[in-house]
């Protein structure tokens, strides 16, 4: 048994990439997720619309931050505050009544945005502030305010935790399918000794490349297809947008997973590796995406980590596509972000093949020319 | 045009893999890269065929689409069939369908493999493996069959199916480069090129490479005492002792002997390691 131990340390400490990973990659996902997993909402980004915004928004204390106040916006337009994330409540305030419209895509900013709403609309609360904010020997004689708002979650009234994870979760899928699976793709070829063959035919590193990504693409393609379809019929997850903004985004983040996937797997030396990398890029990715823990919740030493993620862009995209029919228009920013991650990943993921495939290229004078002649 | 290399040196890092090796190909032959382990013979091939760079000197090569390359443990693809590694090696190199299946068909028949079709590449025996991969190597009629070890492993009677396809490739004009460790085929190829330790020790015809062979070599019954010993070596149940030239040593029991193609690169070797052992020791 002895000699089986030493031999295992033996091949474990010749496989330094593999070590390193193991003793590094713990401490580093306890730090980043440590600071990363934080449920608390501590600001509320609110806008206050109608003719009695400014003064109700002066009764509106933490978490509620930053404020703005816009009278004279419309409600359709504040609604669009909500669709774009700029707010997650816009409160209506009318002369004689209140209305929160609460963003409940965003579920844990959601339920606290129910709770702040619950306590500062409490009317003993409100006198107390609306008493203050008078100068002495005036009184409340119609505290509008004091009355509690009438609260209409939208894009996910129940705030069913179903709902709001689906879009994501088909994501999730995606990454693994993408980024797990494809990345064993090319090292089983260098551990089959076929990558060489690959090599030498008259193929070029791009097709390649395309040629190993496509059927993983297809059939993610159809595992998504399936498991929204099933999200949709099982859950009741709505589908409010265009299907074919949601089917551009979903094949963006599928190249840029398989890219990346295929990436992975050409710079890793076995299969223990290409694992290992793959994990490292798939966990970060459902922990800081913002699937689980609201974005604005984490650290900001942490949060930048999420926007070079590209499941955050697909969590929005479909969020934003199927709960909030969001247009195209207004979803530019995560498209265009997961397109350049995508041209970011395939463009290292196409040199790294033409280091594999092309070893000789430019080195040694072919004989093109002279092929030609002698065939 | 001869494909081939020139003056070639190959570094792996701090190692040297191959130094100065000069090495052709030519239409219609079969040459052979012929050492032990760790000689280069691998190094060579891949260099040749571009499957790794090199540090100095020249590859003539063809372009890719003419190349067919075997490289060492068969290069099928484990988890195809044989029907579907041919589909795609065919399609990789632009082979047109109907062409594709008549020259399958007729190479699969040359070497038994028709009824395994439908196997895949990782359920057949080692031997299959092989001939398959020379199958795929030159199944779209390469200018330049490069293979590496083709018979490692083999035995006899698909060793005999292996030779009598590399001989096909090569009458229809195939230059054919291959590796082994074997010296019975290494007699079989029209030229060799001897490496040990990355370098070139010997090189032409078998005929050649014996008659350049410095010095004698006899025969003992029993092991050489003295010097003699480290210029000997086993084959059989004797002893060979190789003489180098100037060398003055007259035994009645040690008999002259004709040098096969086996004496002469054991000589090479010997002569080659105990040059190095005399200039490292003059060096100290």
């Amino acid at each position: 048994m002895w000699a089986m131990i030493v031999k295992e340390f033996l091949q474990l400490r010749r496989d330094k990439r593999t070590l390193a990973m193991m003793i590094v990659l713990p401490v580093v996902m306890l730090v980043v997720f440590g600071y990363a997993a934080s449920f608390d909402v501590s600001k509320i980004p609110a806008l206050v619309v109608g003719p009695e915004a400014a003064s109700y928004a002066k009764h509106l204390r933490a978490p509620f931050a930053p404020v703005t106040v816009a009278p004279r916006e419309s409600v359709s337009r504040a609604k669009e505050a909500l669709q774009d994330g700029t707010a997650e409540v816009v409160f209506v305030a009318g002369e004689h009544s209140v209305q929160a419209l609460i963003d409940g895509a965003d579920l844990f900013s959601a339920q606290a945005t129910r709770a702040a709403i619950a306590r500062q609309a409490s009317p003993q609360a409100l006198l107390r502030s609306f008493e203050k904010a008078l100068p002495p020997g005036h009184f409340v004689l119609t505290p509008i305010g004091a009355l509690p708002p009438k609260v209409d979650i939208l894009y996910n009234p129940g705030l069913k935790t179903a709902v709001v994870m689906v879009p994501g979760l088909a994501g999730v899928i995606l990454v693994f399918i993408g980024t797990l699976i494809a990345s064993l793709s090319v090292v089983r070829e260098r551990q089959a000794g076929t990558l060489e063959q690959l090599g030498v035919m008259p193929l070029s590193p791009w097709d390649v490349l395309i040629g190993k990504v496509a059927p993983y693409f297809l059939v993610a393609a159809v595992d998504l297809a399936i498991v929204l379809g099933a999200g949709m019929l099982l859950f009741g997850v709505p589908l409010h947008g265009s299907a074919l903004v949601l089917i551009l985004g979903a094949l963006l983040f599928l190249f840029v997973t398989l890219s990346l996937g295929v990436l992975i797997s050409s710079v890793s030396q076995n299969q223990g590796q290409a694992i290992q990398l793959a994990v490292m890029t798939v966990l970060p990715q459902i922990l800081l995406s913002g699937l689980i823990f609201p974005l604005s919740s984490m650290a900001i030493g942490v949060r930048w980590i999420a926007y070079i993620l590209p499941l955050t862009y697909f969590v929005e995209i479909a969020r934003d596509v199927m709960l909030k029919g969001t247009p195209i228009w207004d979803l530019w920013q995560p498209l265009g972000f997961l397109a350049l991650l995508g041209a970011v990943t395939v463009s290292l993921a196409t040199l790294r093949f033409w280091r594999l495939l092309s070893p000789s290229s430019g080195r040694e004078r072919h004989a093109r020319g002279a092929a030609g002649a002698a065939s | 045009m001869n494909w081939g290399v020139r003056s070639l040196t190959v570094r792996f890092g701090a190692r040297c893999a191959l130094r100065d090796v000069t090495f052709e190909a030519a239409p219609g032959e079969v040459r052979g890269v012929v050492g032990g382990d760790g000689a280069g013979k691998t190094t060579l091939v891949r260099a040749l065929v571009g499957a790794i760079g090199h540090a100095q000197g020249e590859v003539r090569r063809p372009p890719a689409r003419e190349i067919g390359y075997m490289p060492a443990g068969s290069g099928v693809f484990q988890d195809l069939s044989v029907d579907e590694n041919l589909a795609f090696t065919a399609a990789a190199y632009g082979m047109p369908r109907a062409e594709r299946d008549e020259r399958a068909t007729q190479l699969l028949e040359r070497t038994g493999l028709l009824d395994a079709r439908k196997r895949l590449g990782g359920e057949l025996s080692g031997g299959m493996r092989q001939k398959l991969g020379v199958l795929l190597a030159m199944l779209h009629g390469p200018s330049l069959l490069v293979l590496d070890e083709p018979t490692t492993g083999v035995d006899p009677l698909s060793r005999a199916d292996l030779w009598r396809l590399i001989a096909q490739a090569a009458s229809e004009g195939a230059q054919v480069v291959l590796s082994t460790s074997y010296l019975d085929e290494a007699e079989r190829t029209s030229q060799l090129l001897f490496l040990q330790a990355g370098r070139a020790l010997a090189s032409g015809t078998a005929a050649d490479v014996v008659r350049a062979m410095p010095g004698r070599v006899r025969w003992a019954p029993e092991r050489p005492p003295g010097d003699a010993l480290e210029r000997s070596w086993r084959r059989g149940a004797s002893w060979r002792i190789w003489t180098p030239p100037g060398v003055s040593e007259e035994r009645k029991d040690w008999e002259a002997v004709s040098p096969d193609l086996q004496d002469a690169v054991t000589v090479a070797a010997l002569a080659h390691e105990l040059q190095g052992a005399h200039q490292g020791g003059a060096s100290q």
